[in-house]
This record gives structure tokens, C-alpha cells and sequence, in this order.
């Protein structure tokens, strides 16, 4: 399918993923979760003082849609880092009870300020389909 | 009784268990739920040696588009166990 509007969110989306070491697609913002499971998500990483970039799914159904098409994760929220999914909640919860996440996102010990100064410097938005909060 | 009328359109804990048992074979699953959320804990030795995402995708899969849609949300904790 070549509609044009469908690649140019795919490949703003792609973007977005390798553009931001760390990003949470969800529903709702990190400060109105409209979710639980979303909500829960955005509670871990902010409890690890982790900055992460997010990116609401509910303004426009394409999003999901092809977020779920290019990961094929079929729910939300979607965690990536360093371009790569980790997961949905489960997953992230997991991960985070067996300080597999601290590691992944290098916040172990709250030794945090190298990696937060490193994951600043790509803090920069672009007007696009899709709107980017960076908590950076 | 009233809670079952309602309940014609819902999904049930024991079809879920069901599908997921029946298309992965050797696995066995506890899932609770309202019809709407679900909580399934999943073990079989078909998880071993799976990424994280893996597990979860081989289990996704057993439900395809009706995850999101007719079953709202299924949270999973999934243990692979050893080949029997």
C-alpha cells in the first residue's frame, strides 16, 4: 500500500524510535496516563529518574497502527531502547523487579548524570505527525 | 442469572486458558479476568530459550487482532519450564 499518509507516519515513527534512546509510546501523556497499564509504565521509568521521550497513541488511529505493524506488538504501551522494543508493561515490570531495566537504561546505583547529560543532547523535536514529549 | 446475560458478548478465563493451552502444545495456563482484562500466568517448555518478547509474541499470537479489541488487555507472566 503506498498511501502516502500511511508512510509518512511509519516513517515518522521510525524516526521518533531512532532519534530518542529511549521512548514510550502510550495512551494518554506521562502526566494524564489514560491507561493503567500506560500509567504503570511511565511510574517505573520515572521512578528511575530514566528521561525517556513518549509519544501519545490516542490522537490519531494510524499510530497505533503502524507502531503495531513495524514492531508487530500488538498492544500499547511499547517501550524502545536504543531502537530496539523491550516490551509492553509486563515486560517492563518484570525487567524492573529484576534490575534488568536499571541496566538496560543505565540508571543502576543512581548513577545516573553521565547517561542522563548523553541522552539530553537528542532532545530536539521536529513538527511532525506526531507529537514527542520529551521528559529530558 | 443476570451476571451471565450480561455477560453473553465477554470473553471468559476459560476460553482463553483453552486457546492458549490447545495451540501451544505442552503449556498450561491460569487466567483470571472480567470478561474485558486479563491476567494469565503461562508456562511450557515452548518458552525456553525465548526473548522476553518472544514468549509474549508466541502467546499474542494465539490471539491476533482480537487483542485490543474483544479482549481488551491480557497481562502475561510467562515461565518456561523444562522439555518433558
Amino acid at each position: 500500500m503506498s498511501d502516502p499518509s500511511t508512510n509518512q507516519m511509519r516513517e515518522a515513527i521510525k524516526s521518533a524510535i531512532a532519534e530518542n534512546p529511549v521512548i514510550l509510546f502510550m495512551k494518554g501523556t506521562p502526566d494524564a496516563p489514560a491507561c493503567g497499564f500506560s500509567a504503570r509504565t511511565v511510574a517505573v521509568l520515572e521512578s528511575l529518574e530514566a528521561p525517556f521521550a513518549a509519544v501519545n497513541v490516542l490522537p490519531d488511529p494510524a499510530i497505533r497502527q503502524e507502531l503495531s505493524a513495524l514492531s508487530g506488538w500488538p498492544t500499547i504501551p511499547q517501550l524502545f531502547v536504543d531502537g530496539e522494543l523491550v516490551g509492553g508493561c509486563d515486560i517492563v515490570m518484570e525487567m524492573y523487579e529484576g534490575g534488568e531495566l536499571q541496566k538496560l537504561l543505565g540508571v543502576e546505583a543512581g548513577a545516573s548524570d553521565a547517561a542522563a547529560a548523553g541522552h539530553a543532547a537528542s532532545g530536539a523535536t521536529e513538527p511532525a505527525p506526531l507529537t514527542i514529549e520529551n521528559l529530558l | 442469572m443476570a451476571l451471565a446475560t450480561l455477560g453473553v458478548m465477554s470473553v471468559s478465563p476459560d476460553e482463553l486458558k483453552g486457546r492458549i493451552e490447545s495451540a501451544i502444545p505442552g503449556t498450561r495456563a491460569a487466567v483470571s479476568g472480567d470478561g474485558h482484562h486479563f491476567e494469565a500466568v503461562v508456562e511450557g517448555p515452548a518458552f525456553a530459550g525465548l526473548s522476553r518478547i518472544a514468549q509474549h509474541k508466541l502467546v499474542y499470537d494465539v490471539f491476533g487482532a482480537e487483542l485490543g479489541d474483544r479482549i481488551h488487555a491480557l497481562s502475561l507472566k510467562i515461565t518456561a519450564t523444562e522439555d518433558q
